[in-house]
C-alpha cells in the first residue's frame, strides 16, 4: 500500500511537470518547433537586361541547368553514370566518384545548356535532379566588357554597369515558406506560403552597339599595327554627356570573365591570379590616370582666353625653347616655330607659347581655372572606381611646375576627365556629367525612370567657346591634326604625344581628341594608344583612328538622327 | 450431467481471474501499436519503403508475447520456483555472452544477443525477469530473518552483481537501475522498516546532488565523459542543442507544441525525423504532441490503474511467493514508466528507458507479457473464499 502511494505521488508529480510543459511552456516550445519545421527558400528574381540606345540587348539572362544526384533516391547507379557520362561528356571516373559518394545531394555539373538539361530530365532516372537557374549571358561576348561588367554566382554585379546599377537590375527575390521534415524534404500536405519575386528592371544605356563595335575594331587594328600595349577609344555626345562608346582593348570575354588569356591555368598563385584578373578587368578610361600632354593645351588656351591674358591675334616668337627660371624647356620642334600668332601656335602645338601663356596667368590663377573647369573633381561618370586627379598642391606650384602643367605634364588625369573638360570648352561652356544609363523600366512600369545628371553652366564664356572651336578646327584643317580630316565634315581636334614616366624610357602615349561638326559638336572622340612601337606621334597614329571612326559614324549618326 | 456442469461452474467461480488487468494490458498494447505506426510510418516508408515496417515487427513480437503470456498464466506459478537459482546464473551467463561473437552492436551499444533466424534478445530483459523470480524465492526461504540487518543487506547485495554486470558489460545504466530498483522495492514490501529506507533514500538523493554539483563545477575544465555531459545537457538542454541535449530538446519541442488537446493523431511534426527513432524511448513525447495533455494524462492514469490492479493481486495472493512475484513485476513496470516519463519531460537526465507496452522493442514487450502471465497466474490461484 505504501509502495502504491509512492508510485501515486511520482505519477502526480510527473503529471504536474507535464502540465507545466504543455500549458505553461507550450507557447515557447511550440514556437521553437515551428521555427525548426519551417524552411524559407528563396526564388531568384530574373536580373534586368542591359539594352543599347536602340534597344539591342547587350546583357541578357539565359536559362541554364544544374545537374545533381540525390544519393538516397538513386535506384540504378550504373545507368545513371552511363547516362551522365554520355550527355555531359564527362570522364567516367569523375561521374562515378560523385554518384557513389554518400551525401545528401552531390552536384555533377552546373551551367549546363537548357537543351541538355531537358534531355537528361527526359530520361526520368530516379535520383537525378535537374535544377533550372538564370545565368547572365552577354550576346556580344567581349564587346564593351569593361563597361558592361559581369555578375557573380549570386547574380550580383562585380564590375562595370552591372555593379553600378545593381539595385536597378537585381530585382527582389521571392520566398517560399514550406514545412519540411528533418531531412529538409518538403511536405506536400502542408500549404506553402509564397511571395513572388520582383524581376529586375531593364537598363537602357546611351551606348550605340554599332559605334561601339566599330570603335572596338579600330582599336584592335591600331593595337596590332602599332604593337601597342592597349588602345582606348571614348565616344561621347559633348552636348549632354551621353557615352556612345567606350573601348579598352584588349577586352575580355564577359561570358568567361575568370579566364586569363595566354596563361596556363594553375600556374599562378591565388593572389597573383586575382591581381591578373583585376588588371584584365580594369577600365583604363576611368580607372587609370595619365599625363595628357598636348591635348591639355586646350585647357591652358581656354584659361588664357577667359582671363584675357592672351588673344588669338597675339604674336609669339618660338626659338625652339623657352627659359623658365634656370630651366630650358624645349619645343618639340628643335629649330623653333619662329614668329606665329596664338592660333598658329595652337596649330603647331608650340610648347614655348603655352608656357608663356601659363606664366602670364600665374600659378594661383592657373590653379583657380584648373579648379573652376572641374579638373579637381571626378566627372561623376556612372561607372565604379573613377580615379581622382593627381595634381600639385596650390602652394607647391612654382614657375617650373606651372610651365610643365601648361603643356599637360607633371600631373595626371583620367581620359574621361580630359574629354569632359574639353567638351565644356566646345559646347558653349557647359560641364556635363558623362554617363551611360539613360533609363530603367520594369515590366509593369507605365513610365520608365529617366536618369538625370547634373550639369554646370558658365565654365567658359560663349565667346571663349567659339574661339576654342575655331582654333581646334584649324588644328585639324591646317595644323598637326590634319590626319583627322574627313571629307565633307568640319572636324575639330588636338593631338598629343606624351612620354610616360620615368622619362627616357622610350614609352609614349599617343592620343587624339576630335569632335564634329566643329561649329556645333555632336560627337567627340578620344583615342589613346598606349606604348606604340615605331612612329609614336599622336598626329600620325591616333588622329587617323579618329578619322576612320568619324568617316563611318558621322553619316550613320545623321541617318539615325540622334536628336530625336 | 447436471452435477458435472455445476462442478465446473463452481470451479470456475472459485478461482478469480483478473480480467481488468488483462484488458488494461491489452488496451495498452493496442494503443502502443497505433502510436508505433503513427510515429514510425513516415520514417519507415522513407527508410524501408514500407510504412508498417516497425508495426509489423512489433505485431509479431506482441503475438509471440501473448502466446507466452497465455502459456505462463496457465502454469501454476510455483512451478517456476525451482528455476530461481538457475535463472540467476543464466542471466549472468547471457550478459557475459554479449562479449562473445554472439553479441550484436546496435547503434554503438553492445546490448543484444543474436541467435540467428531473426531472434534477437536483450539479456537485460531476461535478467529483470530472473531477478524477480530469484528474489521472491529467496525472500520466502529467508523467512523472518529478513527483518534482521544481515537479511536486509543480503537482499540488497544479491542483485548487485547482476546490476553491475548490466551496467558495465552491456553499458546499460538504466536497466541496471531498474534491476536494483526492483530489488529495493521487493525488500521494502517484505520488510517495511521505513527508517532504513528513508535513510537510504536520503543518502541516494544526497549522492545524486553531490554528483551533479561536482559535474557542474568540472564543466569548465571540459574533462568529462559522456554521462557527465548528459547531466549538463539535462540542466540546460538548449546549450547542448546539437549534442547531448538534442534528443531531450526535440522531445520538449514535441511536448510543448502539443498543448492541451494535441495536434490530433498522426499530425506530429517532430516524428518526421526530428526526434531520432521516435518510436523507441521518446514515444511518449509524440503521444503528448498528438494527443495533448489529455492523452498523456489518460495514459498515465491507465498505468496507475494497472499498478493498482497489481497491488490488489499482490495483497490477495495466496502466499508470500506469489505476492512477491507480483510486487516485482509491479516494481519493474512502475519504475520503468516513471523513469521514462521523467526522461522525456527532462525531469531527470537522459538515459535510455522504454515505455512498457508502448515503445517499440520486441524483447521488451515479450518479457513484459511473460511477467503479466506470471501475475495472471498468481491472480488465477486466488480463491474467492480467501478474499
Amino acid at each position: 500500500m505504501v509502495a502504491f502511494v509512492l508510485f501515486l505521488f511520482s505519477f502526480v508529480g510527473l503529471s504536474a511537470r507535464l502540465s507545466y510543459l504543455m500549458i505553461g511552456r507550450s507557447g515557447y516550445y511550440g514556437e521553437q518547433a515551428r521555427a525548426l519545421h519551417e524552411r524559407e527558400r528563396s526564388i531568384k528574381a530574373a536580373r534586368g537586361r542591359i539594352l543599347d540606345r536602340n534597344g539591342v540587348v547587350l546583357a541578357d539572362n539565359k536559362t541554364v541547368c544544374t545537374i545533381s544526384v540525390i544519393h538516397s533516391q538513386l535506384k540504378d547507379k550504373e545507368s545513371v553514370i552511363d547516362m551522365l557520362c554520355r550527355e555531359l561528356s564527362l570522364e567516367e571516373d569523375y561521374v562515378r566518384k560523385r554518384v557513389e559518394k554518400v551525401s545528401a545531394i552531390e552536384r555533377i555539373r552546373s551551367n549546363v545548356e537548357k537543351e541538355t538539361g531537358d534531355k537528361i530530365r527526359d530520361y526520368n532516372l530516379p535520383g537525378v535532379k535537374v535544377d533550372e537557374d538564370f545565368k547572365r549571358y552577354y550576346p556580344y561576348g567581349e564587346l564593351a566588357s569593361k563597361v558592361l561588367g559581369f555578375t557573380g554566382g549570386d547574380n550580383q554585379g562585380i564590375i562595370g554597369l552591372e555593379v553600378a546599377y545593381d539595385s536597378v537590375l537585381e530585382g527582389e527575390p521571392g520566398t517560399i515558406l514550406t514545412v519540411t521534415d528533418a531531412r529538409g524534404i518538403e511536405l506536400d500536405a502542408a500549404g506553402e506560403n509564397r511571395i513572388e519575386p520582383v524581376d529586375g528592371r531593364d537598363l537602357t544605356i546611351s551606348m550605340d552597339l554599332n559605334i561601339q563595335k566599330y570603335a572596338t575594331q579600330l582599336a584592335y587594328q591600331a593595337m596590332e599595327t602599332k604593337q601597342a600595349d592597349s588602345v582606348s577609344i571614348l565616344v561621347m555626345n559633348p552636348q549632354n554627356g551621353e557615352m556612345l562608346a567606350m573601348v579598352n582593348v584588349p577586352e575580355f570575354d564577359l561570358n568567361a570573365p575568370f579566364t586569363l588569356q595566354g596563361i596556363q591555368p594553375g600556374s599562378l598563385s591565388g593572389q597573383q591570379e586575382q591581381d591578373a584578373l583585376n588588371l584584365m578587368w580594369r577600365n583604363g578610361c576611368i580607372n587609370d590616370t595619365y599625363e595628357p600632354g598636348s591635348t591639355f593645351k586646350t585647357v591652358t588656351a581656354a584659361a588664357g582666353l577667359e582671363a584675357g591674358v592672351v588673344h588669338t591675334t597675339d604674336t609669339f616668337h618660338c626659338p625652339g625653347y623657352v627659359m623658365v627660371e634656370d630651366r630650358r624647356i624645349r619645343c618639340h620642334k628643335v629649330s623653333g616655330h619662329g614668329s606665329q600668332d596664338f592660333v598658329h601656335a595652337t596649330m603647331n602645338s608650340c610648347n614655348p607659347v603655352f608656357v608663356t601663356v601659363g606664366l602670364r596667368l600665374g600659378s594661383a590663377l592657373y590653379y583657380d581655372y584648373f579648379k573652376k573647369f572641374g579638373l579637381l573633381e571626378k566627372t561623376g561618370i556612372d561607372l565604379p572606381g573613377e580615379a581622382a586627379t593627381i595634381m600639385h598642391k596650390k602652394e607647391n606650384i612654382g614657375m617650373v611646375e606651372l610651365a610643365t602643367i601648361s603643356f599637360g605634364q607633371s600631373f595626371q588625369i583620367t581620359p574621361i576627365q580630359l574629354m569632359t573638360t574639353v567638351a565644356s570648352f566646345v559646347n558653349g561652356g557647359r560641364r556635363v556629367t558623362p554617363h551611360f544609363a539613360v533609363k530603367a523600366s520594369g515590366q509593369g512600369d507605365k513610365t520608365p525612370e529617366i536618369f538625370e545628371y547634373p550639369t554646370r553652366e558658365g565654365i567658359v564664356s560663349a565667346e571663349t567657346s567659339e574661339t576654342m572651336k575655331m582654333m581646334l578646327e584649324q588644328v585639324v584643317e591646317n595644323g598637326g591634326g590634319k590626319n583627322a580630316i574627313v571629307e565633307g565634315y568640319r572636324i575639330g581636334g588636338k593631338t598629343a604625344t606624351s612620354q610616360t614616366l620615368p622619362r627616357g624610357s622610350g614609352r609614349y602615349i599617343s592620343s587624339f581628341l576630335g569632335f564634329a561638326p566643329a561649329d556645333n559638336p555632336q560627337v567627340m572622340a578620344l583615342a589613346i594608344i598606349n606604348n606604340p612601337q615605331g612612329v609614336y606621334y599622336g598626329g600620325q597614329i591616333a588622329a587617323p583612328v579618329v578619322r576612320q571612326l568619324f568617316e563611318n559614324i558621322l553619316p550613320y549618326m545623321e541617318e539615325i538622327d540622334y536628336k530625336r | 450431467m447436471d452435477r458435472f456442469t455445476e462442478r465446473r461452474r463452481k470451479k470456475a467461480a472459485d478461482h478469480y481471474f483478473d480480467y481488468s488487468l488483462l484488458f488494461i494490458v491489452l488496451f495498452l498494447l493496442g494503443f502502443g501499436m497505433i502510436m508505433i505506426y503513427s510515429t514510425s510510418s513516415y520514417e519507415a516508408s522513407k527508410d524501408y519503403g514500407d510504412a508498417a515496417y516497425y508495426l509489423k515487427k512489433q505485431a509479431i513480437a506482441t503475438a509471440l508475447g501473448i502466446a507466452a503470456m497465455i502459456f505462463t498464466a496457465n502454469i501454476p506459478y510455483h512451478f517456476w520456483e525451482k528455476f530461481a537459482i538457475p535463472g540467476y546464473l543464466l542471466s549472468a551467463v547471457l550478459i557475459c555472452l554479449v562479449l562473445t561473437p554472439l553479441g550484436v552492436k546496435v547503434k554503438g551499444a553492445r546490448r543484444w544477443l543474436d541467435f540467428g533466424i531473426g531472434l534477437r534478445l536483450q539479456p537485460a530483459e531476461i535478467a529483470k525477469l530472473c531477478m524477480i523470480l530469484f528474489l521472491a524465492s529467496m525472500v520466502c526461504s529467508m523467512g523472518k530473518s529478513i527483518r534482521s540487518r544481515k537479511g536486509f543487506l543480503t537482499i540488497l547485495l544479491v542483485p548487485l552483481p547482476i546490476s553491475v554486470m548490466i551496467w558495465k558489460i552491456t553499458d546499460n545504466l538504466s536497466s541496471a537501475i531498474i534491476v536494483f530498483g526492483i530489488a529495493v522495492l521487493m525488500l521494502f514490501v517484505s520488510s517495511p522498516d521505513y527508517k532504513k529506507f528513508f535513510l537510504m533514500g536520503a543518502a541516494g538523493v544526497a549522492a545524486a546532488a553531490l554528483i551533479v554539483y561536482i559535474i557542474t563545477r568540472l564543466a569548465s575544465s571540459d574533462s568529462l565523459d559522456f554521462r557527465g555531459e548528459r547531466i549538463l545537457a539535462w540542466l540546460d538542454p538548449e546549450a547542448y542543442a546539437s549534442g547531448k541535449g538534442f534528443q531531450t530538446l526535440q522531445a520538449l519541442y514535441a511536448i510543448g507544441s502539443g498543448g492541451i488537446f494535441g495536434k490530433g493523431l498522426g499530425q506530429s511534426m517532430q516524428k518526421l525525423g526530428f526526434i531520432p527513432e521516435a518510436q523507441n524511448d521518446m514515444i511518449f513525447s509524440i503521444i503528448c504532441e498528438e494527443l495533448g495533455l489529455f492523452g498523456a494524462i489518460a495514459i498515465i492514469l491507465l498505468f496507475l490503474l494497472l499498478i493498482w490492479r497489481f497491488m490488489i493481486v499482490a495483497n490477495n495472493a495466496p502466499d508470500l511467493f506469489g505476492a512477491l512475484l507480483v510486487v516485482g513485476v509491479m516494481g519493474h513496470i512502475a519504475i520503468q514508466v516513471i523513469l521514462n516519463i521523467a526522461v522525456v519531460t527532462n525531469t531527470i537526465p537522459n538515459t535510455g528507458i522504454s515505455l512498457p507496452f508502448i515503445s517499440y522493442g520486441g524483447s521488451s514487450v515479450m518479457f513484459l507479457l511473460i511477467e503479466i502471465g506470471l501475475v495472471l497466474s498468481v491472480s488465477h490461484s486466488i480463491r474467492f473464499r480467501d478474499v
